[in-house]
């Protein structure tokens, strides 16, 4: 049996010279996504391997910011020192992506690529306005995350591209940030709602706060209408602002998950805590 | 696709699609059957192994990826005909019921405990953190209690690092 052509390139050069020749090639990290029921999808025509490649593997932390590799797996974000002291949501979010199995797999680069509407860092990448590197054989250019996504799975990458990082400046000590997953059950389950949010704030009263959720649209989004309403409020009643907002600004979906009802209920529910006292 | 991996601690060499699941290689080309395939979707951990190191879902890995790689099943828990700390703590605590997912996570839990992932902290401390790193081997005959008793037992009979 020969299968699918397969190339496990020795650097990025080499990976971005193979996509931009086979761009109809299947791009294989961990397999978490691509792999389920792999026996009974369409053989992909070749795999481009990019699991464990030196140059997506990599945490780079300054006093600024934290750029992390494509190619880092969610159990080496949840264990990373710094990412658990200073970018709490994406470690809390990596923590409850499937379970140990998958999280041993999973890549962000992977949650990044897929850009599923449940994908559960993508909120996080959008509460911490994060901003991406991709590179082609054409160079290197950056993204910001918040343009990243344009619809159902789709994204801004073009199809020689590879993604190559994720930079996060750390919220300063004045941002308090969250992040919160509702689903069947804790680990495995595919989120019904899951949502971010980076608060700034002056004593009490918000002034500035980027919030996203995951699971209520085609894509992960962020919130304007409520991100607008809380501007200026204090506290306490940013949580009321919050939830009136977000009731007209999100449109779920009943799927076999959960209904669009109950969505609602739960992502009002998420966006009201992150505002509360706590 | 010619690919020579380390299974258990022996060099094996496979010529296989690339796209074949380690699973599949695993029970159909090197006979290990002790690995299960559960939901095939990587949402039950019945086909746990470790791999490099890690415990992943054998269902989910493309043995294109395998080449020059380790790899850990259940038959190779036990060392010179002795049973794995796990697998007599699954054994003496009951820890099994129908058996589909028991590969699974007597791989899963020996890699918990050999990698000290639940060592130095109380007991009620330790059975949350089982439960959460075992949270990826579902069990249907709902044996949960009876599993983590043993993967308690087994860390600490086998002591800290």
């Amino acid at each position: 049996m020969t299968g699918p052509v397969y190339l496990r390139p020795r650097d990025l050069d080499e990976a971005v010279a193979a996509r931009a020749e086979y761009p109809g090639w299947m791009v294989l990290a961990g397999g978490t996504d691509l792999m389920v029921n792999a026996n009974h999808r369409a053989v992909p025509p070749g795999i481009l391997d990019l699991w464990r490649l030196a140059a997506l593997c990599f945490v780079r932390v300054t006093d600024e910011e934290i750029a992390i590799g494509a190619g880092t797996t969610w159990r080496e974000v949840e264990t990373h020192p710094a990412i658990r002291a200073r970018l709490r949501p994406l470690a809390a979010a990596a923590r409850e992506i499937g379970a140990l199995q998958i999280q041993a797999r999973g890549t962000l680069g992977g949650n990044v690529g897929t850009s599923s509407p449940v994908g559960d860092s993508l909120p996080v990448l959008l509460a911490l306005d994060a901003e991406l590197e991709v590179a082609s054989v054409r160079g290197r250019r950056r993204a910001a995350y918040r343009e990243w996504c344009t619809g159902y799975r789709t994204t801004r990458l073009a199809p020689d591209e590879l993604i190559v990082s994720a930079t996060i400046r750390v919220p300063g000590p004045a941002t308090r940030t969250a992040w919160r997953k509702v689903g069947t059950r804790r680990a495995q389950s595919i989120s019904k709602v899951m949502g971010a949010a980076a608060i700034t704030l002056d004593g009490d009263v918000v002034i500035d706060a980027r919030v996203a959720l995951g699971a209520v649209a085609e894509r992960p989004i962020r919130i304007a209408a409520v991100e607008a309403a809380v501007r200026g409020q204090r506290l306490p009643q940013a949580a009321d602002a919050a939830r009136a907002a977000l009731r007209t600004a999100i449109r779920p979906i009943d799927d076999v998950r959960s209904t669009a009802d109950y969505r609602r209920e739960v992502a009002e529910n998420l966006v009201a805590r992150f505002f509360s006292v706590s | 696709m010619k690919i020579a991996l380390e299974v258990n601690g022996a060099q094996r060499t496979v010529e296989v699609s690339p796209w074949k699941r380690l699973l599949d290689v695993l029970r159909d080309e090197l006979r290990l059957t002790g690995t299960k395939e559960g939901c095939g979707e990587g949402e039950c951990g019945a086909c746990t192994v470790e791999l490099d190191g890690e415990a992943v879902n054998s269902c989910l890995v493309a043995i294109g990826q395998c080449d020059a790689r380790r790899v850990v099943t259940v038959e190779g828990l036990a060392r010179d005909g002795v049973l794995h700390a796990v697998q007599r703590a699954l054994i003496a605590c009951g820890g099994a019921q129908c058996g589909i997912c028991t590969p699974g996570i007597a791989v899963c839990a020996a890699h918990v405990v050999d990698r000290h992932l639940v060592d130095g902290v109380d007991d009620a401390t330790a059975r949350a953190r089982v439960r959460e790193l075992l949270a990826g081997n579902i069990c249907r005959c709902t044996g949960y209690q009876l599993i983590v008793d043993a993967v308690i037992a087994a860390a600490r009979d086998v002591g800290p690092a």
